[in-house]
C-alpha cells in the first residue's frame, strides 16, 4: 500500500485514556493517508477524538495501539535525538486558542525565533532577526510587531504569530488544530486565505481540524468526519458534501445555518442516532474514493443511496443556499 | 407610550483606560418590541456587548455612560439605583452569557443555581423553587431533570450546560432576554438544538430576545431584525430580510461576501481588508472608510448620518445620498438584491403568500 505521495499514514490508531475505573476509548481504530501538498480536513463534534488524533500524530501522546508512519517511517521505531529532532521540525501544530498558544512574558521575536534557535537555523544573530522579519511578512505584519507582546495583538493578529512560528523552521506538515474557531469571521476569512496562500508557495500538507464545516469544505481536498472515536465517512471535499452518505455526516450537513433566511426558514435538521452495533464495521470504498463505515451487508445499501442522491441531484432545481454563489 | 419594549436613545458609553479614553458606544439608538428577535451583529471589540451590558447594569467600574437613555416599559434603566436594578436584573431581563464552562457556580449543585433567581425575586417557599426548576429544566431539554437536581455543572456537557444557563435565565418568565454569542462555544448540531429551544420557549413564553452573535447563519434563523454594529455604532439596522437581500452599507457586504457556503468553489475567499478600527482615537468621518473599498471622499472627512431605505431599514454610507455616484455591487451582493426584487414581485401578486417564498 506504500504510495509515493504519501507524507503521512496513520494505521489502526487507537487511544484509551483511563479516567478512573473507566477507560475512554477517545480514538477507536483510524486510519488514513495524508497526500504530499494537500489539505486533509478532519470534522465532528467536539469529544469525537479529533483533536486527540492531531495530538497523538504530534507524539504529544503515546498510541495505546497502532502505527504511525511519517515519510515511510514507523515512529515507534524511531531512535535517537537527531531523528526525533528532525521529526519535531517537520512536523508542526498550530493551536485553536490565540490567547494560550503564545507565552506572555517574551516578545514575539523571541516566540518565533524559539524554533529556528532550537533548531540552529539561523547563522549569525542578524540572520535571525532577518528571518523573524521575513516571517513577519509572510505572515501579513510588521517587522515592528517583534518588538512586541502577545497581549497588545489583536486575535487575528495572535493567530498569524502563531502561523509564522509554526513556519520558522521550515515544516512538512502542519496540523492546524481549529485554527480559526476562536476568531471572527471577518478574520476567519483572512487567516484561511493567508493559510491557502501559504501552502501554494512553501509546498505545505495541512491536517486541519475543525468543527466548522463551512470553513473545512472550503480549504481541504480531502475530508475525514469522525464519531465518537472513528472515521464514519472519508472522501473528496466536493464529493462529501455533495453526496454524504453515512447519516452522521448528512445530519452534520444539515446543522449548518447559511447566511439565507429563506433557506433558513425551510431547512430541516436530520436528527442523528447512533445505531447499536451488531456486528464490527470498518471503513469501506463505497464509490471510489468515497469511504463509508459499514458492515459488509451495508455496501450494496450506500452505493444504491449514492446512485439515488445522484439522480435526484441532477434533475432537481438548486436549493436557494447555493443561489448566491 | 409606545409599542416598544425597550428603547435606548442616543447612547454614549466610553472606558477610562490607562491608554486613554476609549468611546466603545458611540450614538446608538434601538428599540425592541414584545416578542421580536433582534440580532446585534457586529465583530469582536465593535461594542454589541457593551451595549446589552449596559441594558442589565452591568458595566465595568471604569465605564461611563456619557449620556443617553435606555427606557424599558417607559422607565429609564440608566436612572435606576443599585438596588433597584436588582429587581430588574434576572426577573425582567435577564442574559445568557457566551461561555456554558465559566457561567456557573462550579461549587454548587445545578438545583440550587436554578432556584436560586426564584428564591430570590418571588416569594416561593424552598420546595416549590425546586419543583418550578426541575419544570424549567425539563422545559429546556435535560433528560431526567428530576434526579440530576444535586449533580455539578461539571457532570453535564456542554450543550446541557448552555441548556441549564438557559433555564436560570428563563426562571422568571423575564420580558427580554439577552443572549451573549450563546452558541458560539458549541458544536453545530448542538447549537442548532439550542437556536430551536431559544425559537421554542420564544413561542412559548413570548419573551424578545437580543442575540448577540457574529455569525450570519444564525442570524438568519433566528433574527426578526437585524443591526449591524462597527466601531460603536449601527451602521445598518433592518427586517432579516432587508439585511440579507437588500444590504445597503459596504460593511454588511463584506461580512456576507465573507462567509463561505459550502458550496463556495475554490477562488479566494473575500476577506474584509485591515482590521477593527482603534476605538482610542477615533479618526474623524466614517470609521469603516479605511476598509472599505467603496469609500468615498465624504466619507473620510464626514461620518454619514443613517438613511432610511424603507419604513423599517436604514443604514448609514453615504451611497445612499443622492449625490453619491452609483457604484457598481460585487456579484454576490447584486445577486442578493436580484432576489430580493424577484421576492417582492413575487409577494406583491400574492399578497395570501407574504414572507416566504414558496
Amino acid at each position: 500500500m506504500e504510495h509515493v505521495n504519501e507524507l503521512l499514514r496513520v494505521e489502526g490508531l487507537k487511544q484509551v485514556f483511563q479516567s478512573g475505573s473507566k477507560a475512554v476509548r477517545a480514538v477507536d481504530d483510524i486510519s488514513f493517508s495524508v497526500f504530499r501538498g494537500e489539505t486533509f480536513g478532519l470534522v465532528g463534534e467536539s469529544g469525537c477524538g479529533k483533536s486527540t488524533t492531531g495530538r497523538t500524530i504530534i507524539q504529544l501522546y503515546k498510541p495505546t495501539h497502532g502505527q504511525i508512519y511519517f515519510e515511510g517511517t514507523n515512529l515507534a521505531s524511531l531512535r535517537g535525538k537527531k531523528r526525533w529532532q528532525q521529526f519535531r521540525r517537520d512536523v508542526q501544530m498550530i493551536y485553536q486558542d490565540p490567547y494560550g498558544s503564545l507565552n506572555p512574558r517574551i516578545k514575539i521575536r523571541e516566540i518565533i525565533a524559539e524554533g529556528i534557535d532550537v533548531h540552529k537555523l539561523a547563522k549569525s544573530a542578524k540572520d535571525r532577526e532577518l528571518q523573524v522579519a521575513g516571517l513577519l511578512e509572510t505572515v501579513g505584519l510588521n517587522p515592528e510587531h517583534a518588538d512586541r507582546y502577545p497581549h497588545e495583538l489583536s486575535g487575528g493578529q495572535r493567530q498569524r504569530i502563531g502561523i509564522a512560528r509554526a513556519l520558522a523552521v521550515q515544516p512538512k506538515l502542519i496540523i492546524c488544530d481549529e485554527p480559526i474557531s476562536a476568531l471572527d469571521v471577518s478574520i476567519q476569512a483572512q487567516i484561511v486565505n493567508l493559510l491557502k496562500k501559504l501552502q501554494r508557495e512553501n509546498q505545505l500538507t495541512y491536517l486541519f481540524i475543525a468543527h466548522d464545516l463551512s470553513m473545512v469544505k472550503y480549504i481541504s481536498d480531502r475530508i475525514a468526519v469522525m464519531y465518537h472515536g472513528k472515521i464514519v465517512e472519508l472522501g473528496q471535499a466536493k464529493e462529501l458534501y455533495r453526496y454524504p452518505l453515512h447519516p452522521y455526516t448528512e445530519s452534520l450537513l444539515s446543522s449548518i445555518p447559511y447566511p439565507d433566511p429563506d433557506y433558513e426558514k425551510q431547512r430541516t435538521r436530520l436528527v442523528y442516532r447512533q445505531q447499536p452495533q451488531t456486528q464490527e464495521g470498518r471503513l469501506h470504498e463505497v464509490v471510489p474514493g468515497h469511504h463509508v463505515y459499514c458492515t459488509p451487508s451495508e455496501i450494496p445499501l450506500y452505493q444504491a443511496k449514492y446512485e439515488n442522491i445522484l439522480t435526484v441531484s441532477n434533475t432537481s432545481a438548486p436549493s436557494f443556499a447555493y443561489a448566491f454563489n | 407610550m409606545s409599542d416598544n419594549l425597550l428603547e435606548i436613545n442616543n447612547l454614549n458609553i466610553s472606558f477610562t483606560t490607562f491608554a486613554g479614553t476609549v468611546q466603545a458606544v458611540r450614538g446608538v439608538s434601538l428599540d425592541l418590541k414584545k416578542g421580536e428577535t433582534l440580532a446585534l451583529v457586529g465583530e469582536s471589540g465593535s461594542g454589541k456587548s457593551v451595549i446589552c451590558r449596559s441594558i442589565m447594569g452591568l458595566l465595568a467600574k471604569n465605564a461611563q455612560i456619557d449620556s443617553g437613555e435606555i427606557l424599558f416599559q417607559g422607565d429609564n434603566l440608566l436612572a435606576k439605583s443599585n438596588k433597584d436594578m436588582r429587581h430588574v436584573r434576572g426577573k425582567k431581563i435577564s442574559m445568557i452569557f457566551q461561555n456554558p464552562m465559566t457561567s456557573l457556580n462550579p461549587t454548587m449543585t445545578i438545583g440550587y443555581q436554578v432556584s436560586e433567581a426564584l428564591l430570590l425575586h418571588e416569594k416561593v417557599r424552598k420546595s416549590a423553587a425546586r419543583k418550578r426548576a426541575v419544570e424549567l429544566l425539563e422545559l429546556v431539554g435535560i433528560p431526567d431533570a428530576g434526579r440530576r437536581l444535586n449533580d455539578y455543572p461539571h457532570q453535564f456537557s456542554g450543550g446541557q450546560r448552555q441548556r441549564i444557563v438557559t433555564a436560570i435565565a428563563l426562571a422568571c418568565n423575564p420580558e427580554i432576554l439577552i443572549a451573549d454569542e450563546p452558541t458560539t462555544a458549541l458544536d453545530v448540531t448542538i447549537q442548532a438544538q439550542i437556536l430551536e429551544l431559544l425559537k421554542d420557549l420564544q413561542r412559548k413564553v413570548s419573551t424578545s430576545i437580543i442575540f448577540i452573535t457574529h455569525d450570519l447563519g444564525v442570524v438568519a434563523n433566528v433574527a426578526d431584525r437585524v443591526a449591524v454594529v462597527y466601531g460603536g455604532k449601527i451602521v445598518e439596522i433592518g427586517l432579516v430580510d432587508e439585511i440579507f437581500y437588500h444590504p445597503q452599507h459596504p460593511y454588511t457586504w463584506g461580512l456576507l461576501r465573507s462567509m463561505p457556503t459550502t458550496d463556495t468553489d475554490d477562488e479566494e475567499l473575500y476577506a474584509i481588508p485591515g482590521s477593527p478600527p482603534n476605538l482610542l482615537d477615533p479618526p474623524s468621518g466614517d470609521l469603516f472608510a479605511a476598509r472599505n473599498p467603496y469609500a468615498l471622499t465624504a466619507d473620510i472627512h464626514v461620518e454619514p448620518p443613517m438613511f432610511q431605505v424603507s419604513p423599517t431599514h436604514w443604514a448609514a454610507t453615504w451611497l445612499l445620498d443622492p449625490r453619491s455616484p452609483k457604484v457598481a455591487l460585487p456579484p454576490a451582493i447584486a445577486a442578493r438584491h436580484q432576489y430580493f426584487q424577484e421576492r417582492r414581485k413575487n409577494a406583491a401578486q400574492q399578497p395570501i403568500l407574504s414572507g416566504g417564498v414558496r
